[in-house]
């Protein structure tokens, strides 16, 4: 359980966290997603009380992250975008050293023999971290956060660098440890999020964008209705039929993707249903309808409206709901202030 | 704190570090008390005061990398997210090189040892003097740990430490070139090396070991206070 509030974070004048609040229930895997300096790991690094907040709470398990630091640390695994490895050591005399460092109570031998075999690190407990591959780091980083099972695991770009198929090795790993922790993972990589969350949370220029289930966050954002069609005819006269349509707001051409046919986006004015009269006044010219689909935006796509400069923001009401907000921004003596006007 | 002691000790003998600061101190130590003893002297004091130029080079290498490296390997995120105090990740560094620069004298109970075959000793003075080295090895590692949380770069943290170690020993020096009788008594009450003479006179003064103590705490909280810095900026 984590409850983040009007959290905001400044560094001199740039403001790296802009009044951000989310919360997260236990057992969710919850991703952050976000293009690179949009703030991901510093709402982190503020969660695990590696760095300070300017303003604003954060709590794990109830436990203030200022107020007592110490219980809710307790509570927290957390794996740095550079896992803090001391390459000196061998793996085992480092889950030895973190172990003792975070006063496990659990009996040693067997927890850490048990988290070696869940990330598959058995085999090179003996060796030197120093002469590990990037991918075996990574799995150490992961299972120094594991050590003394902490509810909730906090995990800054957990596949970065690592070729495919470990990728996907830390990948079924996270749904795995998703089943009994809470887990909040980073990245700006759009499937991955997508592969193992149930619940993704977009941020960028250090302000919360979005929050939703990947479907949830399609829909909203795709709430205009529009409409992909396939016709085989000629571009100009098609389009202007189109256009006719009583109901159809704009026509815009795709381009062609099929041999003598192009695709069209038609936006219906609000609410307006335009399939039934599309076909009838195109059958009625002879041109086939080779394609027609709701317009549903992907993940990518949703994440570069979302990103782009002046791009309509989702932010989470109170009931979860997801309800359009415009924002306006401007500069002000050098630092960017944000103002919102819900619509 | 027990963790981070056991781990730092650890790291002083699986790098180079221990084994050639612990070299040189027993080989210096080894080559004074060659002097002394085939020159008929009886008083292994002069082992120590003429140890202090080693120690000068010693402290600051032993102190180097213990917080430097952890902000250049950002292994300080592992100690600064477990649920441990920072005074305690910073006395686990600071007992961990006390550790080490004690052991480097312990074969001046040895030579102590020796010379009482030799001679009838007075072993309270070799413990007042023991105790004067060690409380100003104390000090000046407090000194470089500060140091050492104040720069990413083991080598700047060891040149800083060299340069501040120097002027520390030369402070009685100081003393006397200043014309102004009160400066020159304030920098003359701040002398470690004074301080330490009335060690190995066999006079334990306690006002001493306060000092020496004194200077652990300030610089062991301004240490703390630089890593907890680094949280608020």
């Amino acid at each position: 359980m984590i409850e983040v509030t009007a959290l905001s974070k400044r560094y001199g004048s740039h403001l790296a966290v802009n009044n951000v609040s989310f919360s997260i229930k236990d057992g969710e895997v919850v991703g952050f997603l976000g293009p690179n300096g949009a703030g991901k790991s510093t709402i982190m690094n503020i969660l695990t009380g590696y760095i300070s907040l300017t303003a604003g709470s954060a709590s794990v398990d109830g436990y203030d992250i200022v107020e007592s630091p110490q219980d809710a640390k307790r509570h927290i695994g957390y794996l740095p975008e550079i896992p803090p490895l001391y390459t000196d050591m061998t793996v085992r005399e480092y889950l030895d050293f973190m172990f003792d460092l975070k006063k496990v109570k659990l009996p040693r031998k067997p927890h850490l023999d048990e988290i070696c075999k869940l990330v598959m690190i058995s085999d090179v407990q003996n060796r030197l971290i120093k002469n590990l591959s990037k991918g075996y780091r990574q799995r150490v980083g992961i299972a120094q956060a594991l050590i003394g099972n902490p509810d909730t695991l906090i995990l800054d770009e957990p596949t970065v660098g690592l070729d495919p198929k470990q990728i996907i090795e830390i990948r079924d790993l996270i749904s795995r440890l998703g089943k009994n922790h809470t887990v909040i993972l980073s990245s700006h990589i759009l499937s991955e999020i997508q592969a193992v969350c149930d619940r993704i949370i977009i941020i960028n220029g250090g302000r919360l964008v979005a929050d939703g289930t990947p479907d949830e966050l399609s829909k909203a954002l795709s709430a205009d209705g529009a409409l992909e069609i396939r016709v085989a005819g000629p571009k100009r006269d098609v389009m202007k039929t189109l256009s006719a349509v009583p109901g159809v707001e704009s026509v815009d051409d795709l381009g062609s993707f099929e041999k003598g046919s192009y695709d069209y986006r038609v936006v219906p004015e609000e609410k307006a249903d335009v399939r039934k009269v599309v076909f009838a006044r195109l059958a009625e010219r002879n041109w086939p309808i080779l394609s027609l689909r709701d317009s549903t935006l992907t993940l990518e796509q949703i994440f570069l409206r979302l990103t782009s400069e002046d791009a309509p923001s989702l932010e989470e009401e109170e009931e979860n709901k997801i309800e359009e907000v415009s924002v306006e921004t401007e500069e002000e003596s050098s630092l960017t202030m944000v103002k919102e006007e819900n619509e | 704190m027990t963790a981070v002691f056991k781990r730092e000790l650890k790291n002083y003998f699986s790098s180079p570090l221990g084994y050639v600061v612990l070299a040189a101190l027993f080989f210096f130590s080894g080559i004074f008390f060659t002097l002394i003893y085939s020159a008929g002297y009886g008083d292994i004091s002069y082992v120590f005061s003429s140890m202090f130029t080693i120690i000068m080079f010693a402290v600051p290498i032993l102190t180097m990398r213990l917080i430097s490296e952890e902000l250049k390997q950002k292994t300080d995120q592992a100690l600064l997210t477990a649920p441990v105090s920072i005074i305690g990740i910073v006395m686990g560094k600071f007992l961990a090189a006390l550790a080490i620069f004690a052991l480097g004298f312990a074969p001046t109970l040895i030579y102590q040892i020796i010379l009482t075959f030799q001679l009838s000793l007075n072993w309270l003075l070799y413990f007042s003097t023991l105790l004067g080295v060690l409380l100003y090895g104390a000090a000046l590692i407090s000194i470089g740990l500060f140091i050492s949380s104040l720069t990413e770069s083991q080598v700047v943290s060891a040149v800083l430490g060299i340069v501040l170690s120097m002027l520390i020993a030369l402070m009685d020096g100081f003393s006397s070139m200043i014309n102004n009788t009160f400066l020159s008594s304030v920098v003359e009450k701040l002398s470690f090396m004074g301080r330490f003479e009335t060690f190995s006179a066999g006079i334990l003064d306690f006002s001493n070991v306060i000092f020496f103590l004194s200077i652990c705490a300030v610089f062991i909280f301004l240490t703390v206070r630089a890593l907890e810095k680094k949280r608020w900026a």
